[in-house]
């Protein structure tokens, strides 16, 4: 397998470049160790952060940023917004407050805090 | 009137973080005024991640990254005057707002400018047709949609690569919305890489280049947009017209740094960067106003904006305790290939400086140089530049002692 990825883990966005099979791949074009686990990552288990908003049913017009505490399956990425999409939570909220546990592993926590 | 210090004006990435350094190095009278109700600026409508890498060592959403340094701002007990509307700043550093107690009007020893930008409407981008609902700038549209839950579309073009426009793609894509494409005018996006990748690739969202919108159809609502291709000169290219069926157009095309009190303060300003003339600690033309952050030039990374109001606030902070610099100002100068380099002057005796620049186009490999008539200042080697991406050149102190005649920064392929 050969593949060309941009890598994302910063704004510098170097240009990696991946061959190899399975697990046994090598990483070129990286700045960084990050590069070679992003691009080890990207092909064989792509992941991403999902950020959103959750209604604040207390308050009103108040919606409360969230994101998943840690990565999630990409493939999981429209299951998991729709989970989101179909809860309400209650102030007063603290960042890092949970609001759903068990999502494919992590959680989905609050990203601002409302009074 | 009352008498401060350090007055800030804007309580966004900017304000907070200079207030903070203002007050770290030594000068506790700081107030920041701000507009809105909450400290935070955009980064309140940013719930995306991708902050804090370089400042702060871990990934963070916008609200997440303004509240460290809300906190910051609110540990020092610096005062801050929330919905608060500055009119106008003097020449003589009087500042006068209005907020619902009435009239304020304020003496500092300094002010700092950290207004932030605001986005290109419809307006100046002369687009024939009617004037539908459904056509909004991206950055109203992600604030609609984060902060106060209202979706704006279902089916949605945007138009302009910027990282809002990127960033804004996918937001609609995870809320349902159909992202029909995103299409730029020019023939490379404004954005950061890892966003067309994150954000369009990862959704299967087209991106067009030298493509544009020439009509926006539709009475009440958006009905559709014709697109089209352009040639170098961006004139239509007859024939290329295509209609897109949507009900929703999002415009990212471009900030405009805030700068309407600083002209009006008589502060010189920058004919590309739309922002102030400043020097390393950000000092404008005016003694004792400083600026920093988006209305001071456009960024990319909330990190930088920090970075240059730390800058801001330090200089403002030894501005007011009488111990600014005395030398001589050098003139920085764009040369081939970069079309602006910020500071546009620079004191000689001041230790290392760091110069920030974007290229006019992109380019593969490329060599930075700085120069001073005969002498190169430094040098560096880039993989890649492009014009999304500022870039940030040292000149050593020991380089800057000796020098008499303008620098210029160029850059030549290799």
């Amino acid at each position: 397998m050969k593949r060309d990825l941009t890598c994302i883990i910063c704004p510098r966005g170097c240009s990696l470049h991946v061959e190899g099979e399975g697990k046994a791949l090598t990483v070129s074009g990286n700045a960084c160790p990050r590069g070679i686990q992003y691009a080890v990552d990207e092909c064989t288990d792509p992941r991403r952060t999902i950020t959103s908003t959750v209604r604040v049913s207390n308050r009103e017009n108040c919606m409360v940023s969230v994101k998943t505490a840690d990565p999630i399956p990409k493939a999981a990425i429209f299951e998991v917004m729709a989970c989101i999409r179909q809860l309400q939570v209650e102030a007063p909220l603290k960042i890092g407050d949970l609001i759903l546990d068990d999502v494919y592993g992590t959680q989905i926590i609050a990203t601002k805090a409302v009074e | 009137m009352l008498k401060h210090d350090i007055v800030i004006i804007g309580g966004g990435p900017a304000g907070m973080a200079a207030a903070v350094a203002a007050y770290d190095n030594g000068v506790h009278d700081v107030v920041i005024l701000d507009r809105e109700e909450e400290l935070g600026g955009i980064l309140r409508q940013c719930i995306h991640n991708g902050f804090g890498l370089h400042k702060l060592g871990q990934e963070l959403t916008g609200p997440e990254y303004a509240a460290v340094y809300k906190e910051r701002v609110l540990e020092r007990g610096i005062k801050v005057y929330s919905e608060t509307m500055v009119t106008a700043v003097t020449e003589d550093k009087i500042v006068s707002a209005r907020n619902r107690d009435g009239i304020l009007k304020i003496q500092a020893k300094a002010v700092i400018l950290a207004m932030g930008c605001r986005e290109r409407s419809r307006g100046a981008l002369n687009t024939p047709g009617s004037r539908p609902a459904g056509v909004y700038s991206a950055g109203t549209a992600q604030k609609l949609i984060n902060c106060e839950g209202y979706m704006v579309g279902k089916r949605v073009l945007i138009l302009g690569s910027g990282d809002i426009g990127l960033i804004m793609a996918r937001r609609l894509s995870l809320e349902g919305a159909k992202v029909e494409a995103v299409c730029e005018i020019m023939p490379y996006s404004g954005g950061l890489t890892r966003n067309i990748v994150q954000c369009l690739e990862d959704y299967n969202i087209p991106l067009y280049l030298n493509t544009t919108v020439v009509e926006i159809h539709g009475q009440k609502r958006v009905e559709a947009v014709t697109i089209a291709q352009v040639d170098e000169q961006r004139r239509v290219i007859e024939g290329s017209q295509r209609r897109i069926d949507c009900d929703t157009l999002l415009l990212s095309v471009g900030l405009i740094p805030e700068n309407e009190l600083t002209r009006e303060a008589g502060i010189a300003i920058d004919p590309i960067t739309n922002g102030a003339v400043v020097d390393e600690n950000c000092q404008s033309s005016v003694e004792g106003i400083f600026a920093c952050g988006n209305v001071l030039q456009v960024h990319d990374l909330v990190d930088y904006v920090s970075d240059e109001a730390e800058r801001a606030g330090m200089g403002a902070a030894a501005y007011v305790k009488g111990e600014q610099q005395t030398s001589s100002l050098i003139k920085t100068k764009a040369g081939r290939g970069v079309r602006y380099v910020l500071p546009q002057r620079v004191h000689t005796d001041q230790g290392a400086v760091s110069l920030f620049l974007r290229v006019t186009e992109p380019f593969g490999k490329v060599r930075f140089s700085v120069t001073s008539g005969d002498e190169v200042l430094s040098t560096a080697l880039r993989l890649k530049a492009a014009p999304g991406e500022m870039e940030k050149l040292i000149i050593p102190a020991e380089k800057l002692a000796a020098i008499r005649d303008e620098i210029i920064v160029s850059l030549e392929e290799c």
